[in-house]
């Protein structure tokens, strides 16, 4: 089955079956790697992406099931100012022990901020609970979503878009 | 084939029946409580028996004591941890839509062999949690315009026997045993229960 996919402002031709989970397509087809297999099982959020800027398990979406959505990856965290951010706050507190889970990690975060500007403890643990991280690096993870929530308030007037 | 690989092969069909393949569990259909003569005790006996749906894990989990939704036949704690949200659906920055698509989706391997969906996937609003209720509080709650979602009970037979979400219980994907009998019998039940009078066992008995 053909297919066309917008992927990160992209437009992709792609030949699968219909019932292809879209990590595959992304990994395999699209080359585009940074979405990760972790569990398989939609509970670890290694393979967490943007469908129609709502975060998705890429291992459990079917192609079918997407139509004309807007899909967004890591590796286009860098195109908003929250994505810079987000960066720039887990180079900044050096976040990553093996990095694995960490596009995933990004990308739910990513989404919280935007919509949520100011997160509290309890906001970030709410949402990142969908995110494994077997380093156990969730306390850096808390404090660089707040240190990218402070620098996004204070440095982008239209706020965290 | 001997003996010994006749039951092998035996051993190897029923390993690999899954759940869904298995026998559903029997949901009696309203004409068995047809000899029960006093009206209230047969309309009592029909949801009584209905019970035996609005009771099942796959009704339960998502009918929890808490805003937090529960999963697997022995309701234990959703992975991950999930809030309903305001509206039920989960949060706005971690919906239920993150993982339960449109439809029941396989996976790519574990133990979990598919990921349950459906259009219109969420948690039940808090007025209506059924977890640690006994069966005669369901039928109170359910009657309640407070806590029933403001239906009447034409509206309530009406959505228990057509509504899609309540009919993924009976098709919840693979690994996962479905709620007993059909959504049809079970509307039945309700359909006979509300014909009659709508009774409710009394919570002291």
């Amino acid at each position: 089955m053909s297919q066309q996919l917008s992927i990160n402002g992209v437009t992709h031709t792609v030949d699968v079956d219909e019932d292809t989970p879209l990590l595959w397509v992304l990994r395999d087809v699209v080359g585009l790697t940074g979405t990760k297999f972790g569990c398989g099982i939609a509970l670890c959020g290694a393979c967490t992406v943007h469908i129609d800027g709502v975060p998705r398990r890429a291992c459990i979406t079917s192609v079918k099931s997407l139509g004309n959505a807007s899909i967004r990856t890591i590796e286009a965290l860098e195109t908003t100012p929250v994505g810079r951010s987000l960066q720039k706050a887990w180079l900044d507190l050096e976040v990553v022990q093996c990095g694995y889970c960490q596009s995933g990690q990004l990308m739910s975060a990513a989404a919280l901020l935007a919509g949520n500007a100011a997160p509290s403890d309890a906001d970030i643990d709410t949402v990142m609970s969908g995110n494994v991280c077997r380093c156990g690096t969730y306390g850096r993870i808390r404090a660089a979503i707040k240190q990218a929530a402070n620098e996004i308030q204070h440095t982008t007037p239209e706020g965290a878009q | 084939m001997n003996r010994a690989h006749a039951l092998a092969l035996l051993c190897i069909v029923f390993a690999s029946m899954s759940l869904a393949d298995a026998p559903l569990e029997p949901l009696r259909a309203p004409q068995a409580f047809d000899s029960i003569r006093n009206r209230a005790a047969r309309s009592n006996a029909y949801f009584t028996e209905a019970a035996k749906v609005l009771q099942h894990p796959r009704c339960l989990n998502c009918h929890p004591a808490t805003r937090t939704p529960t999963q697997g036949d022995d309701l234990h704690p959703h992975m991950p941890l999930v809030q309903a949200g305001p509206e039920n659906r989960g949060t706005k920055e971690l919906p239920c839509s993150s993982c339960h698509g449109p439809e029941n989706a396989p996976t790519l391997g574990g133990r979990v062999k598919s990921v349950p969906g459906n259009e219109h996937w969420s948690l039940a609003p808090a007025s209506m949690a059924w977890q640690g209720l006994t069966t005669a509080q369901i039928c109170e709650q359910i009657k309640d315009p407070k806590r029933n979602g403001n239906r009447t009970l034409a509206q309530i037979e009406k959505h228990l026997a057509e509504d899609h979400l309540v009919g993924w219980a009976w098709h919840p994907g693979e690994g996962r045993a479905p709620a007993p009998g059909t959504q049809e019998v079970f509307g039945q039940l309700i359909a006979a229960w509300v014909k009659t009078g709508a009774h409710c066992q009394q919570a002291s008995l």
